[in-house]
């Protein structure tokens, strides 16, 4: 396959430009990510900058991978990391646009590359169940029923990698909020602190410069893990109860 | 050097126990004061620094991802073992200490594995604590399933994901660490360096991955969880990033790197497709306990499977081999990684492989499909469905047990696994070796300490399936929080460390010469190139087979590959500024050396035994002969400075609860 790359430069001798390249020989077995390393092997033997993107597992779970590929986050196949994506379902011929997640809360590193710390922060102020290691009772002394289980399991897939804000035009971050969120609400285990973990999380959410749900729902359709927006009508459904109902200050 | 496991004295039941009663403890008081550097934050890494954190601790954890939930455990799909006998199946510490032990063909310690059989059953508990939603049946308590090399049920997971749900779980809790101000979180930060300040590891030199520069960081001691270097072979299942060189920085100050030749090949992997080939992908080992391998019994058949003649499903029944089943009769496809690899390489080189490189056998599901369909339709009160509505009906419960595979199989391979049986291959999956530590976990450097696959304790020459989960979460969450106070229990009254001292200048001096040596270079080939060519080195000679011959020739090409890259290697960039070329560079080069050490060990263990088989050490029937008389030991290496041969050293293994046994699956 012959390929058209226009691909997003930023850092080093680039101020922020689409930079067109040409690929000759794509296998259509190839990964995407395969693709952009040949296309680094030859930019390399030609002693020129190699472009920056960022990957890891390569297996669609690390959630390290975050290019927006012909104005899709992680590519045009639904369900599908970056990684995951291969040529076959491209054409000889075609022209791909590359470019980062784009978001105020995801400033670019460098290239395809941008810093989603933010999401760190917002697990750091209340993702978690507060439990101290040695403190658990026997697992099986709360019986979950299955389907609440697997419910909560469907929330928790989220692997963290920020399509979500990359689709949306307001750049929000309510799906990976949300499934952190109902993954936890929706155990016995995250009860105790539903109310106090929905106010920090999205507190935080807010000061990172996240954007608000408008309920485009193009999260959801780009989701690589097809976390359903169900989960953002839980998360209001939290947020909400946590200001009127509890007892407790949060 | 006399090597000392420190293993408790006493009944191998009560060594653990003994042990927590009487290890020294540091007060909160004191806690407060002592500083921990935890490198690395997948299972071991981030269970360890919550923990410690919880503890009181001031722990500084680093990784080099931009997010802890990188680390590659994320990856591990089919499960996590623990013995607690839910299933009421026969299951207890002591099978699952034997099983480990077996299963890592006698050449790991009774002290540590019983140990590790011990906690396995908090692990469980600590997890479904914070969250982690494994399996459930439908009364609502915990489901179970079957891994290689067992004969009960004692694998818990999380439907594919299993290492993606504890990870979380750990990430968490390390999240929850880190925001009441126990943990400080260094993200983008990769160790290049550990520092020994009188004997002692106090410290690490990182560079900072988005600005070049270095940074010296002190603390009372160092713990690394940086997982294993199966990424020496280039191609494996590990994530592109794994790397060797924050444990091969500590066999630099001096560490000892025990067993390197213990690689785990895993049998169920995607076949390799082109050379362009970044990475190999696992199938579950779950997947065994409903796919048959095969292939076929005549080699006309399997040559026109390869040339796109047939397909699977034009080859009779009784034209099938199905080589596990027939050669291992008692465990059958649930033999453990080692062997179920072997057969497979075996069967591929009677020229009965059936992907066009020859490489590949099938795994079937047809059987199993039918299986879980009859039993469904006779649940339903279907006594009369026909073949199609049984085939759905199994279809949709093989979908819920291993849907997100097949998915993952069909995206990768372009071809549907309900249908047509999966090509699967063995490929590197874990490294059993590693730093050698002692009881504690603590390395041969006072207050240098190793978790998880970074040391080689537990899976002696062949990890269980389902038992790195279990040893990366048992090692941070309740095995090194206990242990580590062995050693800090002196240092209460040891000031901070102040990163000015001369030995911290020194180490980053060195590393700044590393770094300028690579960009300097400025030759004409890739970093990548390299990598790729010492991977074809080490799959070849010191892969699934190996020889004392074909060891030799590799030493050789191995030692002309790292002059050339000294020579010809070209770094684009600068130090300065992100640059993942530069990272590659520095982390390829110390793969250029362990694989040295790899083969080295290879070459020095005489007999075949887990996943090291050297074609020499044999039986008719093709199974690896040990030899327990002169190889019962623990291989841990000293690196001397490549002028010189390492210098081997041998720590005796000892049996006083098990009896040595050939190693049967029959």
């Amino acid at each position: 396959m012959k390929l058209t790359l226009k691909i997003w430069r930023q850092g080093g001798k680039y101020k922020g430009e689409l930079v067109t390249y040409q690929l000759n020989d794509v296998n259509p077995h190839m990964s995407f990510l395969e693709m952009l390393d040949v296309l680094n092997e030859e930019l390399i033997a030609k002693k020129e900058s190699p472009v920056a993107f960022e990957h890891d597992c390569r297996e669609g779970i690390c959630g390290t991978c975050s290019m927006v590929i012909n104005g899709y986050p992680h590519g045009p196949q639904a369900k599908t990391t970056t990684c995951q994506l291969h040529m076959r379902h491209f054409k000889d011929g075609d022209t791909i646009v590359i470019e980062p997640f784009r978001a105020r809360a995801f400033p670019v590193v460098r290239d395809l590359v941008v810093d989603r710390a933010a999401f760190d922060r917002i697990i750091q102020a209340g993702g978690y169940i507060s439990v101290n290691t040695g403190q658990a009772q026997d697992a099986n002394s709360t019986p979950i029923e299955k389907d609440l289980s697997a419910h909560a399991f469907d929330a928790a897939e989220c692997i963290g990698c920020g399509a979500c804000v990359a689709a949306c035009p307001n750049a929000s971050a309510m799906l990976f909020v949300s499934a952190k969120v109902s993954h936890l609400a929706l155990l016995p285990q995250g009860k105790p602190e539903a109310a106090r973990r929905v106010q920090n999380m999205v507190k935080q959410m807010d000061a990172e410069g996240f954007g608000m749900c408008s309920n485009v729902t193009a999260c959801e359709a780009e989701c690589p893990k097809g976390i359903s927006v169900t989960n953002i009508a839980r998360l209001n459904r939290e947020f909400i109860s946590s200001e009127f109902g509890s007892e407790t200050q949060v | 050097m006399i090597l000392d496991g420190k293993i408790p004295a006493g009944p191998l039941e009560e060594k653990w126990t003994h042990y927590r009663s009487t290890v020294p403890l540091v007060a909160p008081n004191n806690k407060r004061r002592i500083d921990i550097i935890v490198v690395g934050t997948g299972l071991a890494g981030a269970s360890a620094a919550a923990s410690l954190g919880e503890l009181g601790y001031n722990v500084k954890a680093f990784t080099f991802h931009d997010s802890p939930r990188r680390a590659h455990s994320i990856a591990a799909q089919g499960g996590i073992n623990a013995a607690k006998n839910y299933r009421n199946d026969g299951d207890s510490v002591y099978r699952l200490f034997y099983d480990t032990i077996k299963g890592g063909d006698y050449r790991a310690r009774e002290g540590n594995v019983y140990r590790l059989a011990e906690v396995s059953a908090d692990i469980i508990d600590q997890a479904v604590a914070q969250g982690v939603p494994f399996a459930r049946e439908y009364g609502g308590l915990l489901e179970n399933r079957s891994f290689g090399g067992v004969q009960v049920s004692r694998t818990f997971y999380a439907r594919g994901q299993t290492g993606q749900q504890l990870l979380l779980g750990a990430y968490q809790a390390l999240s929850r660490q880190v925001s009441l101000g126990a943990v400080e979180l260094y993200n983008r930060h990769e160790m290049l360096d550990v520092v020994v300040v009188d004997g002692k590891a106090r410290g690490i030199i990182a560079r900072n991955l988005l600005t070049g520069k270095l940074e010296r960081h002190a603390a009372h001691c160092v713990v690394l969880a940086t997982g294993g270097y199966g990424n020496v072979f280039y191609l494996s299942t590990n994530a592109m990033m794994c790397n060797v060189s924050a444990a091969w920085r500590a066999v630099r100050r001096g560490a000892l790197m025990a067993n390197p030749c213990f690689t785990q090949i895993h049998p169920t992997c995607i076949p390799q497709s082109g050379d362009y080939q970044s990475k190999l992908t696992l199938m579950s080992e779950s997947l065994r306990n409903d796919g048959r391998v095969w292939v076929p019994k005549k080699q006309e058949d399997a040559k026109a499977i390869r040339e796109g003649r047939k397909t699977a499903l034009d080859i009779a029944e009784d034209d099938r081999d199905y080589f596990l089943e027939r050669r291992y009769p008692a465990f059958g496809n649930l033999v453990p990684r080692d062997v179920a690899s072997r057969a497979a390489k075996v069967a591929c080189d009677e020229g009965l492989g059936v992907a066009p490189t020859g490489l590949a056998v099938f795994m079937d599901f047809s059987a199993a499909i039918q299986r879980y369909g009859q039993s469904k339709a006779h649940n339903a009160g279907m006594h009369d469905a026909d073949k199609a509505a049984i085939t759905e009906l199994g279809e949709k419960v093989v979908e819920e047990k291993y849907g997100n595979l097949f998915e993952m199989y069909e995206k990768i391979t372009g071809e549907n696994p309900y249908k047509m049986p999966m090509k699967i291959y063995p490929a590197v999956h874990y490294t059993m070796g590693g730093l050698w530590v002692d009881y504690n976990l603590e390395t041969n450097i006072p207050g240098l300490f190793a978790i998880g696959e970074c040391n080689f304790s537990d899976h002696g020459a062949n990890r269980l399936g389902a038992s790195a989960l279990m040893q990366g979460l048992a090692d941070g969450y309740f095995v090194l929080p206990y242990t580590i106070g062995a050693f800090l229990s002196n240092e209460i009254r040891t000031p901070k460390f102040d990163p000015a001292r001369e030995e911290f200048a020194k180490a980053e001096a060195d590393t700044q010469t590393r770094i300028n040596t690579l960009l300097g270079i400025k030759g004409n080939q890739s970093v990548e190139s390299f990598h790729r060519r010492l991977g074809h080195i080490m799959w070849t000679y010191c892969g699934m087979a190996r020889t004392a011959e074909g060891l030799n020739q590799a030493r050789t090409m191995l030692r002309e590959l790292r002059d050339e890259f000294y020579k010809d290697v070209f770094v684009p960039g600068s130090n300065e500024e992100y640059n993942p070329e530069l990272e590659k560079a520095l982390r390829v080069a110390d793969f250029l050396e362990q694989g040295e050490l790899m083969i080295l060990d290879a070459l020095n263990r005489n007999e075949s035994c887990g996943g090291h088989f050297r074609e020499e050490y044999q039986d008719e029937g093709g199974e690896a002969k040990r030899d327990d008389q002169n190889y019962r030991y623990v291989a841990a290496w000293e690196y001397t400075g490549w002028e010189n041969e390492p210098v081997l050293h041998k720590e005796q293994l000892e049996f006083e609860n098990v009896e040595l046994k050939t190693r049967s699956y029959k």
